[in-house]
């Protein structure tokens, strides 16, 4: 087999220059709203004590998912031993650790006291599946940039595989544990499902493809690398399944929640009555981020068109994100049924009274947060495949693919 | 059903030494509100609860809420300049708040105040990432200002909605209640009260004032204590029960 050279990328001085001036100036203007918010109190955001987490835990929740999404490339060729994924490897481990700062520093910065952040990696309550996600996701970067050091530095290449399985391991344990911080949520009946951790782990594995794709098209296209129809192909049939996986999880999710009589009015709510949440579900999720690019990659004439494949990759995300705020606002907006058998009539607090939603419009202050995150991700993704030797230098069917007949035939 | 107090020993004593660390400075600063403050660790012989009487909570009438604002400082919120006033309305803290329910068979139409239930087991002190939601050793459950990070899990977590985040910066606030930007709050069973050698809540003495008499306060381990006594002789519930959490605030005629 012919060895795979990997290189910088090697687009013209003034366009990377100008790529990074525009994502810092996103990142910048992102940093800017958050010591907005910050300065004044959360009061200058839509947020409120119904809903208490918003726009940027949607984005943050979403690039943490997409980022142990995106490691999933490298696993395919680490863990699974698939040749064909090895030299997609560096790049998958890259986004995977500039997704998941991306989406903490988002998180961190919404907080009430971002100032103390210093006591959330000092004091830990052990039972707590947030302070057990802080571990979790510092652990996921420092295993990732071991990880990327045993498949980039040839001599250390005998190790990529066990670690590769370790990073494969924990980041299947980093996304339960994403899940399931809304999984023990007991409180609430949009949670309160050991179902949401599988269903985050397949969500990941969607976002993060879609994401991979995205990426690896656009930085062989700016920099005239050839990216083979064999790769390629791969990848969106990859997506393919992770979309069909997610759209059963979703089946399972519902259908058992309608079955289930005490969970109807949450049903109701997502399904038929919820407003911008129904939109959400059926708009959003499934689709924008489901049925359409399922039709898409696997549609005999649109799945062969890269123009196809990227818009079924950008579906994909516009639909997680649409998932991910039904999931975290919608979940909170749906009032908690404190009194079963009951309606409440009056509330001095807001309790759903006669079964209404809190209230909660995204400000663009929490947007701009949110987009800063995406922005240091793809920042620091470009920074890095720049600087060292992320990239193949050709993805050519001949290249990625020397026993051409036998892999191709499986499409 | 689980039997709670073999384990229990081990906690408490755990949350015994918490609490004398964490709330020693609270001591100290309430020194100068009454002639007795509490000069030992607070114990588990101790369990703080409330029985609130829905069929005596008149309609209309707000005094429990109105005095634990006062109490509180929950009064001193300022709606920022800029801010909507229906938006500041779902911002603003509250940590008591009245509810009317009807019940959907019967059409019964009930009245009852709502806060921090003080679970056994809270849900908001399991989810708290720095162990500032935490539970005292005498069921007490509160918030430790000066490690809590303003994450909001507590809040989300809270089957009762009884916590309240601070949206806004405070200019103003009483010494017993330190309030600031960026962190969660609810009701402590007026905890500085306790502390300092009382053994009423702000909403129990309004309530008993007002001539109604709903809430019963005191110490649920006493058998000798109002409460307790109210208990052994009236119905009882808990505010979804399902959820096992052993509340120490309890409903009758609800």
């Amino acid at each position: 087999m012919k060895k795979i050279q990997f290189s910088e990328w090697g687009i013209s001085s003034p366009r990377y220059w100008g790529l990074l001036a525009f994502l810092a100036a996103v990142a910048g203007v992102g940093g800017l709203a958050a010591l907005y918010m910050e300065h004044h109190g959360h009061w200058v955001t839509g947020m409120s004590n119904q809903v208490v987490w918003g726009t940027p835990h949607v984005f943050a929740v979403f690039l943490i998912v997409a980022a142990s999404g995106a490691l999933n490339v490298a696993s395919i060729g680490s863990v699974f031993g698939k040749k064909l994924y090895k030299p997609l490897a560096p790049l998958s481990g890259l986004l995977a650790v500039a997704l998941l700062l991306g989406g903490l520093m988002v998180l961190v910065l919404d907080l009430g006291r971002p100032d103390r952040l210093v006591i959330a990696m000092t004091h830990y309550n052990f039972k707590s599946i947030f302070a057990w996600n802080i571990l979790l996701y510092t652990g996921f970067m420092a295993i990732v940039l071991v990880y990327l050091f045993t498949m980039m530095e040839r001599k250390m290449n005998l190790f990529s595989k066990p670690v590769g399985t370790f990073a494969f391991v924990w980041r299947l344990i980093l996304t339960t544990g994403t899940g399931s911080i809304f999984g023990f949520l007991v409180a609430r009946e949009g949670y309160n499902s050991a179902l949401l951790a599988p269903m985050f782990i397949v969500m990941s594995f969607v976002f993060g493809t879609a994401i991979y794709i995205l990426v690896l098209m656009y930085a062989f296209r700016a920099d005239s690398r050839p990216l083979g129809d064999v790769v390629l192909f791969r990848l969106k049939s990859l997506l393919g399944i992770f979309i069909a996986g997610m759209l059963y999880f979703t089946l399972v999710f519902h259908l058992t929640n309608l079955y289930i009589t005490e969970n109807h009015e949450f049903e109701a709510f997502v399904l038929r009555d919820g407003g911008i949440y129904t939109a959400a579900f059926w708009l959003g999720h499934m689709l924008v981020g489901g049925l359409i690019p399922l039709f898409i990659v696997y549609h005999p004439v649109l799945g062969q068109s890269r123009q196809w494949i990227a818009g079924a990759c950008a579906l994909a995300i516009v639909g997680g994100l649409a998932t991910m705020y039904l999931v975290i606002i919608g979940g909170q907006a749906f009032p908690m049924s404190l009194f079963p058998g009951k309606t409440v009539i009056e509330s001095g607090f807001y309790d759903g009274v006669n079964g209404s939603a809190a209230a909660y419009a995204p400000s663009i202050p929490e947007f701009l947060l949110g987009l800063g995150g995406v922005a240091v991700a793809l920042l620091l993704t470009v920074v890095g495949i720049r600087m060292l030797r992320f990239l193949p230098a050709s993805l050519a069917d001949e290249v990625a693919d020397p026993h051409g007949g036998k892999t191709a035939a499986a499409h | 059903m689980k039997n709670t107090e073999p384990t229990d020993a081990g906690r408490r004593d755990f949350l015994g030494k918490a609490a004398a660390t964490m709330v020693a400075p609270g001591v100290v600063l309430h020194a100068v509100a009454e002639a007795e403050p509490r000069r030992e660790p607070v114990s588990g012989k101790v369990r703080w609860g409330m029985l609130i009487d829905t069929t005596k909570c008149a309609d209309g009438c707000r005094a429990c809420v109105d005095a634990c604002d006062r109490e509180n400082g929950l009064t001193l919120q300022s709606k920022p300049e800029d801010e909507d006033a229906r938006k500041w309305d779902q911002q603003r803290a509250i940590w008591i708040r009245q509810v009317k329910v009807r019940d959907n068979l019967t059409g019964r139409v009930t009245g009852l105040p709502v806060m921090c239930q003080h679970c056994e087991f809270p849900p908001c002190v399991d989810v708290c990432p720095t162990g500032a939601s935490f539970r005292r050793a005498d069921g007490i459950v509160m918030v430790d200002r000066h490690i809590c990070i303003g994450c909001r899990y507590c809040m989300m977590a809270c089957p009762y909605k009884a916590r309240s985040f601070i949206h806004e910066a405070v200019e103003e606030k009483l010494t017993l209640a330190p309030r600031g930007k960026g962190c969660v709050e609810s009701c402590n069973f007026c905890v500085h009260r306790l502390d300092n050698g009382k053994t009423t809540t702000a909403c129990q003495d309004a309530c008993a004032k007002d001539g109604h008499g709903a809430i019963v306060f005191g110490d649920l381990r006493d058998p000798g204590s109002p409460v307790a006594k109210a208990l052994a002789q009236h119905q009882s519930t808990q505010i979804r029960p399902e959820l096992k959490l052993n509340t120490g605030v309890r409903y009758h005629g609800l």
